[in-house]
């Protein structure tokens, strides 16, 4: 049974191992300090379960397995962070409490071994860490990618997916629209159409079309269709 | 309440020349004008007062200044006051009691400078008392918010985590981060916002901050502490500098990947002491810019309460390098003493 342990403090990692040793069947494959050498790890051994810290350097424990298409079970380990223990209860196998003993960790590592067979940890979208707000991590090939909000133009539903816009062209996430009109700050991200979730900063004019419809023109020249209630939206968030 | 004292002076005035006999016009004349300038002269004094700062040193040229214009009005008084009037009788009276003029002008307006002096005096007192009390309460705010930061979980919970993963494979060093995380929540538990120390000792303790995140980190997180012998003697106030090193930390290890090189110099520029801390950070992908957090809005309040200037704690970044500057003015005494 192969193990991941990802954590950018090195003692961190060292108790796992230890606490692990005594599980004979788990084999530590891989050692990770940040989320993007996580990724890859994952993606080159394609573990069994994974130790998972939530802060760490550029990119947090949950934008990492954003990242990924089918997340290993998982098992989150944290200082403490209010916001995640509420979302380690509702996805993650468990979740430890640093400083933990033996104990705690025998217990979290047998509810593993129970249930391992039933559990698919994809990430739902009640988990929102607070970064959330101020940044997307998106993957590109094999890059992975720390977008600021403030450098995107406008999402747009695709599928099961969502394109991003930026100056740059556009990057895919598996998230949906009401995701990212949850999380990102109202005064700046309108849904203004089912299909669009529009950055007010990059929006130029409201031009009327055929009808009574209207559209949006942005900086970058792209027209982008407004729905009724959107464009009502719209206007109230503008004021006017 | 000043117009009323100096008419109550006039009447009396008035009084005394009609009982030496002169002339009701002249006496009314006379005493009207006498109160008319000491009012002009009292206000010119308590001007004075206002302005000048309530120390012994200026008590004397207050005391002076009064003689000066206690000479200037009984001039004035005396001499031309004269063309007024040709009553010989009252011109004699006048000339006769220059000296006794003189004398209650100079004595009216030190009566006017010491009423001043107080009354500016317990206001300035007052005002201190005021932002000494404000200050004391930013000292406890701070101390009891560099508890909380401590005893925040990234740190403390992190930290108990090493120990326990030391215990079993390296127990002396577990032993030895007890020992340093002791010694450094006891230093910011016991020491008072306002008191000064020593650099030497304020490195001591951020050096004890250094030695455990770096043990938490490993060779991830390096640190360059540089103060020469004479420079460690300045002073500074107590735990000024622990938010702005969180703060080098937190940017350094969460904003970057790979080493991160905090630096940490002290020098002597016109006679203040002046700290860079420099950090590592992504200018691009930065969540909240690094100077906008509340760990440097807190310090940058601390010293405008102590030195009642805006602009000693500044920040630049150049490429990927986040630097903050403190200017500590080597001007305050330590008054935690007195405060206690």
């Amino acid at each position: 049974m192969k193990v991941i342990i990802i954590d950018d403090e090195p003692l961190a990692r060292n108790i796992i191992k230890e606490y692990l040793q005594s599980f004979t069947q788990a084999q530590v494959v891989a050692e990770c300090g940040d989320g993007f050498e996580g990724t890859k790890a994952i993606a080159q051994h394609q573990p069994d379960l994974i130790f998972l810290d939530v802060q760490m350097p550029k990119i947090n424990g949950f934008e990492m397995l954003e990242l990924i298409d089918n997340p290993p079970p998982v098992i989150f380990t944290t200082a403490f962070d209010e916001y995640a223990v509420k979302a380690f209860e509702a996805r993650a196998i468990d979740y430890l409490l640093k400083p933990f003993g033996k104990e705690r960790f025998d217990k979290a590592f047998s509810k593993f071994l129970e249930q391992k067979n039933k559990i698919s940890s994809s990430f739902a979208e009640e988990i929102a860490p607070p970064e959330s707000q101020n940044r997307v991590v998106v993957k590109k090939g094999q890059n992975i990618i720390v977008v600021p909000v403030h450098k995107i133009h406008y999402f747009e539903a695709f599928d099961d997916y969502v394109k991003i816009y930026t100056a740059e062209g556009f990057y895919l996430k598996k998230k949906t629209m009401a995701f990212f009109e949850k999380v990102l700050d109202t005064t700046q991200f309108v849904r203004v159409h089912r299909s669009y979730l529009l950055n007010l900063q990059e929006l130029t004019r409201i031009e009327p079309m055929e009808k009574d419809n209207h559209q949006a023109l942005l900086k970058s020249g792209t027209k982008i269709p407004l729905s009724q209630s959107g464009y009502a939206k719209l206007k109230n968030t503008l004021g006017i | 309440m000043v117009i009323g004292w100096w008419l109550l002076w006039a009447t009396m005035q008035f009084a005394i020349m009609i009982y030496y006999g002169i002339g009701v016009r002249d006496a009314l004349i006379d005493s009207l004008t006498t109160a008319i300038v000491l009012t002009l002269a009292g206000y010119i004094v308590v001007t004075i007062v206002k302005y000048f700062r309530h120390t012994p040193k200026n008590a004397l040229t207050i005391l002076v200044a009064t003689v000066l214009l206690a000479v200037v009005c009984t001039w004035v008084l005396g001499r031309k006051i004269n063309f007024l009037s040709t009553d010989e009788k009252y011109l004699n009276w006048a000339n006769t009691t220059l000296l006794v003029r003189f004398v209650f002008v100079w004595l009216m307006l030190i009566i006017a400078g010491i009423d001043g002096w107080l009354f500016f005096y317990i206001k300035e007192h007052q005002q201190d008392e005021l932002r000494l009390k404000e200050n004391e309460q930013l000292a406890r705010e701070t101390e009891l918010n560099s508890l909380r930061q401590q005893l925040q979980p990234h740190f403390l919970f992190n930290s108990l985590n090493s120990i326990s993963a030391l215990t079993l494979a390296q127990p002396e060093q577990a032993r030895k981060m007890i020992e340093q995380l002791s010694d450094f929540l006891r230093g910011t538990v016991k020491k008072d916002g306002i008191q000064l120390v020593t650099l030497r000792d304020e490195l001591h303790h951020l050096q004890l901050y250094l030695e455990i995140e770096k043990m938490r980190f490993g060779h991830r997180l390096q640190a360059q502490v540089q103060a020469d012998e004479k420079i460690q003697q300045m002073k500074i106030p107590s735990l000024l500098l622990q938010p702005v090193l969180e703060n080098a930390i937190k940017f350094g290890l969460y904003d970057t990947i790979g080493n991160v090189l905090i630096s940490i110099e002290a020098r002597e520029e016109h006679q203040d002491l002046v700290i860079e801390i420099k950090n590592p950070f992504d200018p691009e992908t930065v969540l909240n810019k690094p100077g906008t957090g509340f760990g440097l809005n807190s310090v940058r309040r601390r010293l405008a309460l102590l030195f009642y200037r805006n602009d000693l704690l500044t920040t630049n970044q150049v490429g990927n390098i986040f630097t903050t500057v403190i200017k500590i003015p080597q001007t305050l005494t330590d008054t935690s003493k007195s405060n206690l």
